[in-house]
């Protein structure tokens, strides 16, 4: 994996991908639509039902980007690599999208079926944390005008604030007060919405991934054009 | 038609969660080639001095 972590390679190696990538997600996301909208009613929850194919992507999209900051983060402790801190950077703010697409789409199909928005449940009130883990990891690197401090103390309170991921995951089993359990794994998901659930889920896992891989890739450039700028002012 | 758009009596939770969710993923999108593109156009200007 360090072998990619040259920025030269990198951007070779993404530019190649892109493509790929981003043809993937418009493609599962149209064909987890077309099923989305023709599947039928649930028996329990109706036709709410179809804001699954949107809050469990994004929440796992969300999860996915913290997780992807979480381990560029012990790249950038262990092998002081700056592009570890560049891709960490560049993955915050998509993830705090996914997450308050998660906690929105959540709350939209919490109301009709649960009576409520919101709810101080195991799980909402992790997820939210999540959000503000968010938050702060990109307000702790504006904060910071050194950029090597700045990268040593976002690498720590991302892997500080890890400790929440768990916790959103096991939540459900931990706290049985509002949201439900998870269904997916343990093969409790009828066929007719598993296939447009998991094609949304793949589908937005590959959008993050494109969207991440294009802004590390204009990270890059920025940084050559500020070297270029220094070299001759 | 209306059956569609009613979605069983929830269309007024359904939609907006599919409009707030396209309109973020959209915007992200669009803003994220916008500032590829502009970061691209700065480099090479740079480069030519």
């Amino acid at each position: 994996m360090l072998r990619y972590a040259n920025p030269a390679k990198f951007f070779s190696l993404s530019g190649m991908l892109l493509p790929f990538l981003a043809a993937g997600a418009a493609l599962c996301v149209a064909l987890g639509l077309c099923l989305g909208f023709t599947a039928p009613p649930d028996y329990q929850q109706g036709m709410t039902v179809t804001i699954m194919f949107i809050h469990v992507p994004a929440v796992i999209a969300a999860e996915l980007a913290y997780g992807a900051i979480a381990v560029a983060s012990i790249f950038s402790l262990v092998n002081r690599h700056p592009l570890a801190d560049v891709a960490a950077r560049t993955a915050a703010p998509l993830g705090a999208l996914f997450t308050a697409l998660g906690l929105i789409t959540g709350a939209l199909w919490g109301r009709p079926m649960w009576g409520t928005y919101w709810q101080w449940d195991g799980r909402l009130t992790s997820f939210l944390l999540l959000l503000f883990l968010y938050l702060g990891y990109m307000a702790l690197w504006n904060a910071i005008e050194d950029e090597t401090k700045a990268a040593r103390a976002a690498a720590i309170l991302a892997l500080v604030g890890a400790a929440d991921i768990p916790v959103v995951k096991f939540s459900v089993d931990w706290w049985t007060t509002l949201h439900q359990g998870e269904s997916i794994m343990s093969g409790q998901i009828a066929p007719i919405f598993l296939k447009p659930l998991l094609a949304m889920i793949l589908g937005y896992q590959l959008l993050f991934l494109t969207l991440w891989f294009i802004r590390i890739r204009t990270a890059i450039l920025e940084r050559r054009a500020r070297s270029l700028m220094q070299a001759a002012p | 038609m209306n059956g569609f758009w009613d979605m069983g009596g929830y269309g007024a939770f359904i939609w907006p969660a599919y409009g707030i969710s396209l309109l973020a993923l959209a915007g992200a999108t669009l803003w994220t080639l916008a500032a590829w593109r502009r970061a691209k156009a700065r480099l090479s200007a740079l480069e030519k001095k």
